[in-house]
């Protein structure tokens, strides 16, 4: 086999291996299991004991300040 | 650090210990840099001596930003997400504590040798082989504690970050050792085991993947952890993210020869590079609007949010940069870049523009939370910070657009009759105003740095005064 035959089969097993990982990624059957993983950032709610203000429920606070929680997570109350 | 602030199941003091190196290394590598700058405005402030000289400050300016601030802000960032996404605490704490002082020896000796003139004249490689040594134990032990602790996880997936890192720590373990791969001749002098066109080719894959796997893919790994939580939302597409690394991976790797266009190097391989740079737009850009659209819906945080507002436009600069590489890898375009300052241009759209304003954005979100609070003491200071950067960064790349192309375009103009129309003297002179504004452009962004280590250090101080004085919480 000469070495444009070779690079020619290279090319080409890169091309369906990057078409299999797409095929796999935009599977159907994945679905459910990517967007547990797209949670997992938010999984640990570690977030929420250190929260200087969580004396009060942040939920009250979010309705009243449409949704735009930021604001009032800061620390001005210590 | 009281005890009070210790997490109970994660190891925050590494994190907190790179975090902090991240600020002050950020300082210190910036600063060379405005010094550099100043030094091409008015060049008697090489002082003279050897060891202030343009040449030996350079490298040690390379070297600060990229390995001893980024290095530090992707060590911080990968322990700190690759606890929280895997559930688990570091796998060991003595060697994750070793990877912390091993770097900073690292970067000790880097600041020692360098000056002093010690090189082994390898661009982003120019540490020489003792210190290069101690660099592969370090980073062969950072490899050990990220990827044990990805096995140690409670969670079923390894969330996509944990890739990105995995790769930048891999990746770079390789081209390191490939790269330095040299004979000690004396305690600090070596010779590499490659000679002639060779070298300059294992330079170059390692050059342009240190920019493809440390400045890439290890802040992409910052930008798919960071971006959602400060959005408040999970990713755009989890699924454009695989494939995002899957192509990215692949295809960078291939990329490094287009440093070498129009050298000794064969024709086939500078087409290769340049072929390989080009499709690389698009992995880019997927990742780009993979984080760009996490923010879809959300935007109007951006108008609350300067943290939020640090990692968006990292993501822009970062559209823009990636844009602009693989057109300048086009060898035509090449023709008129290469040498001329417009490559200097692209390099800090990259690195101020991107790798610095993700650092920034995920260390305003980060150090907080390692010090038991949830903003920084001062949220208006972030925003000054922004736009210092910002203007700073624009200032910097519209200036060395406009002397790389002008530089270009002087080299290139022969008269009728073959000759060069001007000298080389000519082109540095017409540089000067475009070195000024490249100046003004660094100073925005020094002064934007010692706001925020002024920031980070009101945090800390804040954070200590409210865990001391409170006896039942003991």
């Amino acid at each position: 086999m000469d070495t444009g035959t070779f690079r020619g089969i290279i090319t080409f097993l890169l091309i369906v291996a990057f078409l299999g990982i797409t095929w796999w990624a935009y599977s159907r059957r994945r679905k459910p299991d990517f967007d547990e993983a797209a949670n997992l950032p938010f999984a640990d709610d570690d977030d929420q004991t250190t929260r200087d203000s969580s004396a009060s429920p942040r939920s009250i606070r979010e309705q009243d300040n449409n949704g735009d929680s930021r604001t009032n997570q800061g620390d001005r109350n210590t | 650090m009281s005890t009070a602030l210790e997490h109970p199941t994660y190891n925050y003091k590494v994190v907190r210990q790179f975090a902090i190196m991240t600020v002050v290394w950020g300082i210190v590598g910036m600063l060379l840099g405005v010094i550099l700058a100043a030094q091409l405005v008015w060049p008697q402030l090489n002082l003279d001596l050897p060891w202030t000289s343009f040449g030996r400050l350079r490298p040690l300016h390379t070297n600060a930003v990229i390995f001893a601030f980024g290095g530090s802000a992707l060590m911080a960032t990968s322990y700190y997400v690759v606890q929280r996404t895997c559930q688990a605490r570091l796998f060991s704490d003595k060697l994750a504590a070793f990877t912390f002082w091993g770097w900073q020896a690292v970067i000790v000796s880097a600041v020692i040798t360098l000056p002093l003139g010690y090189t082994t004249t390898k661009e982003y490689a120019e540490l020489e082989w003792p210190i290069n040594i101690l660099i592969a134990a370090v980073w062969v032990s950072y490899a050990i504690v990220f990827l044990m602790t990805i096995k140690q996880r409670k969670t079923s997936h390894i969330y996509v970050a944990n890739w990105f890192f995995a790769a930048f720590i891999l990746t770079v373990a390789v081209l390191h050792i490939v790269n330095n791969a040299a004979i000690p001749v004396t305690a600090m002098y070596s010779i590499s085991i490659y000679s002639g066109t060779i070298d300059a080719m294992v330079q170059w894959w390692y050059g342009h993947n240190a920019v493809g796997f440390f400045l890439t893919a290890g802040f992409l790994g910052m930008m798919y952890y960071f971006v959602p939580k400060q959005a408040e939302r999970p990713i755009y597409s989890y699924r454009l993210s695989i494939v995002h690394f899957w192509a990215l991976i692949m295809i960078y790797m291939w990329a490094g020869p287009h440093h070498l266009h129009y050298t000794a190097l064969p024709d086939w391989a500078q087409s290769l590079g340049m072929v390989m740079s080009i499709i690389l737009l698009a992995p880019s850009w997927g990742g780009m609007i993979n984080g760009m659209m996490t923010l879809s819906g959300a935007w109007h945080k951006l108008r609350t949010d300067p943290t939020l507002r640090f990692l968006v436009v990292a993501l822009s600069f970062y559209g823009m940069s990636t844009f602009e590489g693989p057109m300048m890898a086009i060898k035509t375009v090449n023709a008129l870049s290469h040498y001329t300052d417009w490559t200097i241009g692209h390099v800090h759209a990259g690195a101020l523009g991107w790798v610095a304003m993700i650092t920034i954005g995920s260390m305003y979100h980060l150090i907080p939370r390692l010090f038991g609070r949830t903003e920084m003491y001062s949220v208006g200071m972030i925003a000054v910070h922004f736009w210092l950067a910002t203007i700073g960064t624009v200032l910097y790349i519209a200036s060395m657009w406009v002397n790389g192309i002008l530089q270009g375009l002087m080299w290139r103009a022969i008269n009728p009759d073959g000759t060069l129309m001007y000298t080389f003297m000519e082109s540095v002179e017409a540089s000067g105003p475009g070195y000024i504004v490249r100046l003004i452009g660094g100073l925005f962004w020094i002064v934007g740095m010692l706001i925020m280590a002024y920031n980070v250090f009101r945090t800390i101080q804040r954070s200590e005064a409210v865990q001391h004085p409170i006896p039942q919480t003991a």
